[in-house]
C-alpha cells in the first residue's frame, strides 16, 4: 500500500471515527478507568492519599474478607437466589409464553400489555407496593389477611426466615412479563405446519405442546438460561436493597455481593472490605460468564456470544 | 371429540393467563386506591382494596404544598430529557461508526464495546474516579453520566441493525451524489433506522426515568437535585429509620414526614408519565425486548 493511498483510506474514514470518538472516551471513562481502580483492592485505602497513593496491602483485605462470617452469606445468597430465578422464571415464563400463543391473538396482546407493566417501574415504588402488603402496622398481609384468619401479625422486615420466599415472588412479579415475551416470539415464529401435520394425525393440545412447541423452544431456552447463569455472580441491586429496605435484621437472607459492596463502601466505610468484595465479584463473574459461553458453544454454535 | 379437548384447553390458558394478570395488577391497584384513601382511615385500617373512606386529600397537598415534590418531579423530567438526548446521539453515532464495512480497526472497536459487557470494575472504584477525580458528587452530572449514558447492549443492538438494514447501495449512491459521511448519516441512515432508534430511545427513556441508584450514591447533601426516585427513597429510609430507631423524644419527627397517602400519591406521579405513555409505546417495547433475544 502506498503513502498516498493509506492517506486517502485515513480521510475516508475519519468522519466514522470522529462519530465514534465520544462514545468510546465514555466507555474509556465510565468503563474502562474503573477496571484499573480495581486495584484498591490490594492497598490500605486512605482517602487523603488516593487510590495511587495509598500504601500496599497484599492480601490482606481479601484475608479479613474470608475470615468473615459475610464472604460466605453474601456468595451463598447471591448464587442461591440466582439459581431460584432461574429454576422459577424459566419455568414460569415458557408457561406463560406457551399460553399466549394457544389463546386468540387479540386476547393474547391484552394479557402481554399488563404483564409487561411491573418491568417498567422503578424497584423505589415496588419497594412501596411491597411496603404496602408487608408493613407491619398497616400492611395489607398483616391487617387483612392474617387478622381475618385470627393469627398474629408478623413483623415482617425483621423476620429473616420469610425473605427467601418474598424475594423470588418479586423477582417474579418484576421480571416474568419480561422474559415470557422473548420466549413468546420465539414460539409464534414456529412453523405452523408442524401443528397442523399434528391436528391431522389427532393430537390434542398438551401433545402438540408436549412433542412440538418444547423440543423447538429448547434452544431458546438453552441460550437463555446460559446468559442467566453467566450472570449468577450478580445480582439487581435494587431488588435487594430497596424491596427489603435496607433492613439489617434481615441481612442473613437478603444480602448479596452488590448490596454489601455497597453497605461497605458507603454506610459503614469499610472500604477495604468492600474493594475486596467488588474485585471478587469481578473476577469469578467474568470467569463465570467465559465458562457459560464456552458451554453454549458446545451446545449451539450460534448462540455463543463471543 | 378433539375441538372439545381444545375448548378445555383454551379455557384453562385463558384463566391460568388472567390470574397472571391479576397478580400483576393488584399491587398497582392497592397503590392507586390508597394515594386515594384518608390518610386517617388507612392508619387506623391499614392499606385496603376497599377502604372506608375516600379523599383527595393526598392529591390537594401535592398541588398545594408540594413544592419539594414538584421540584423534584420537574428535575426528573430535565433529567430524563437531557439524558436521552446526549445518550441516544452519543449511542447511534457509535454504533454506526462500528457497523460501517470496511472501517480499519472495526474488529477491535466492537470488542472494545462488547467487553465492557462481561468485565466491569464495579461500584468501588466507579465511585472513587466519579467523586475523587470528576467531582461530579452533588451535581446534576451525578444523575446523568455514571453507568446511564452509553451502554454497550444498546450499541451491538443498534449495529446489528446498522448492519442488515440498511442496504449498502443507497449509502454509496448519496456519497456518490456528493454527500459527506455525515449528511449521508444524518439524512438517510437515521431517518431509515427509526424502528431501532425509537426502541433503544425508549429502553434509555424508562432506564433514566426510573433511575435512583446514581441519586443514592452521588446526591447526598444538595437534595433540591432530588428526582422523584430519589424523594421516593429518601422518604423510605427516613421511615425505616424512625421506625426502628423511634424513641419518645424523637417521635415528633414523624411529623415532618409526609403522610403515608401523601407518600403513595407522590409513587402513583412517578409512574403516571410511563403509564400515560404506554399505551403508544406498548408494541416498540414488546419489540425491542424480542430484538434483544437475537445475537448482536
Amino acid at each position: 500500500m502506498t503513502k498516498g493511498k493509506k492517506k486517502s483510506k485515513v480521510r475516508r474514514y475519519l468522519p466514522f471515527y470522529l462519530m465514534a470518538l465520544p462514545g468510546l472516551a465514555y466507555l474509556f471513562i465510565n468503563n474502562y478507568l474503573p477496571m484499573g481502580g480495581l486495584i484498591i483492592a490490594f492497598k490500605n485505602y486512605s482517602a487523603r492519599k488516593g487510590i495511587w497513593g495509598s500504601s500496599w496491602a497484599g492480601l490482606k483485605n481479601f484475608k479479613f474478607l474470608f475470615a468473615t462470617s459475610d464472604a460466605w452469606t453474601i456468595t451463598r445468597n447471591t448464587l442461591g437466589y440466582n439459581i431460584a430465578f432461574i429454576i422459577c422464571g424459566t419455568v414460569l415464563s415458557v408457561c406463560i409464553a406457551i399460553l399466549l400463543s394457544e389463546v386468540q391473538a387479540r386476547a393474547a396482546k391484552l394479557y402481554q400489555s399488563v404483564i409487561l407493566l411491573p418491568h417498567l417501574i422503578s424497584w423505589v415504588i415496588i419497594s412501596y407496593l411491597v411496603f404496602a402488603f408487608l408493613s407491619a402496622e398497616s400492611g395489607f398481609i398483616n391487617n387483612a389477611i392474617l387478622k381475618a384468619l385470627g393469627k398474629e401479625g408478623i413483623s415482617w422486615y425483621s423476620e429473616a426466615k420469610y425473605w427467601p420466599v418474598i424475594i423470588v415472588i418479586v423477582y417474579l412479579w418484576q421480571s416474568t412479563g419480561y422474559t415470557s415475551i422473548t420466549y413468546y416470539a420465539s414460539v409464534v415464529g414456529f412453523d405452523r405446519g408442524y401443528y397442523e401435520a399434528a391436528e391431522l394425525e389427532g393430537a390434542g393440545p398438551w401433545q402438540k405442546i408436549r412433542y412440538i412447541t418444547l423440543p423447538l423452544l429448547r434452544p431458546t431456552i438453552i441460550t437463555m438460561v446460559m446468559l442467566s447463569i453467566g450472570r449468577i455472580f450478580y445480582s439487581d441491586f435494587g431488588l435487594f436493597y430497596q424491596v427489603p429496605m435496607n433492613s439489617g435484621s434481615i441481612y442473613s437472607t437478603t444480602n448479596v455481593i452488590d448490596t454489601y459492596v455497597y453497605r461497605g463502601l458507603l454506610q459503614q466505610g469499610n472500604i477495604g472490605m468492600s474493594a475486596a468484595a467488588g474485585l471478587y465479584q469481578s473476577v469469578v463473574g467474568f470467569i463465570i460468564v467465559m465458562l457459560a459461553n464456552a458451554v453454549t458453544r458446545k451446545i449451539d454454535k450460534d448462540s455463543a456470544f463471543i | 371429540m378433539n375441538s372439545k379437548r381444545t375448548k378445555g384447553f383454551l379455557a384453562f390458558a385463558n384463566i391460568f393467563l388472567s390470574l397472571d394478570v391479576i397478580c400483576c395488577i393488584i399491587p398497582l391497584i392497592l397503590l392507586v386506591v390508597s394515594s386515594f384513601t384518608d390518610n386517617t382511615a388507612l392508619i387506623r385500617n391499614g392499606y385496603q382494596f376497599f377502604p372506608e373512606k375516600f379523599s383527595l386529600d393526598a392529591y390537594k397537598y401535592l398541588f398545594k404544598s408540594g413544592g419539594v415534590i414538584m421540584r423534584a418531579y420537574g428535575m426528573s423530567f430535565v433529567v430524563t430529557g437531557l439524558g436521552l438526548a446526549v445518550s441516544l446521539t452519543v449511542t447511534t453515532m457509535l454504533a454506526y461508526a462500528i457497523s460501517r464495512p470496511g472501517i480499519p480497526g472495526k474488529r477491535f472497536l466492537t470488542f472494545y464495546v462488547f467487553f465492557t459487557m462481561l468485565f466491569n470494575g464495579g461500584l468501588v472504584p466507579t465511585y472513587m474516579m466519579y467523586t475523587g477525580t470528576f467531582h461530579i458528587k452533588n451535581t446534576i452530572w451525578a444523575l446523568l453520566i455514571p453507568n446511564l449514558l452509553v451502554r454497550a447492549y444498546y450499541i451491538m443492538l443498534m449495529r446489528s441493525y446498522f448492519q442488515t438494514s440498511l442496504p449498502e447501495e443507497i449509502l454509496e449512491a448519496a456519497s456518490i451524489d456528493g454527500a459527506s459521511e455525515f449528511q449521508t448519516f444524518y439524512k438517510v441512515s437515521i431517518p431509515m433506522s427509526k424502528p431501532i432508534i425509537a426502541t433503544v430511545a425508549l429502553f434509555t427513556m424508562i432506564l433514566y426515568w426510573n433511575d435512583w441508584q446514581n441519586g443514592l450514591y452521588y446526591i447526598t447533601t444538595k437534595t433540591e437535585l432530588f428526582t422523584i426516585q430519589n424523594l421516593l427513597n429518601r422518604m423510605i429510609q427516613e421511615i425505616q429509620y424512625l421506625s426502628s430507631n423511634v424513641t419518645v423524644g424523637q417521635s415528633t419527627d414523624l411529623s415532618t414526614l409526609p403522610s403515608t397517602s401523601v407518600r403513595m400519591a407522590i409513587a402513583v406521579i412517578g409512574i403516571l408519565p410511563i403509564a400515560i405513555i404506554y399505551p403508544f409505546i406498548q408494541n416498540n417495547f414488546a419489540k425491542g425486548i424480542t430484538l434483544g433475544a437475537v445475537k448482536g
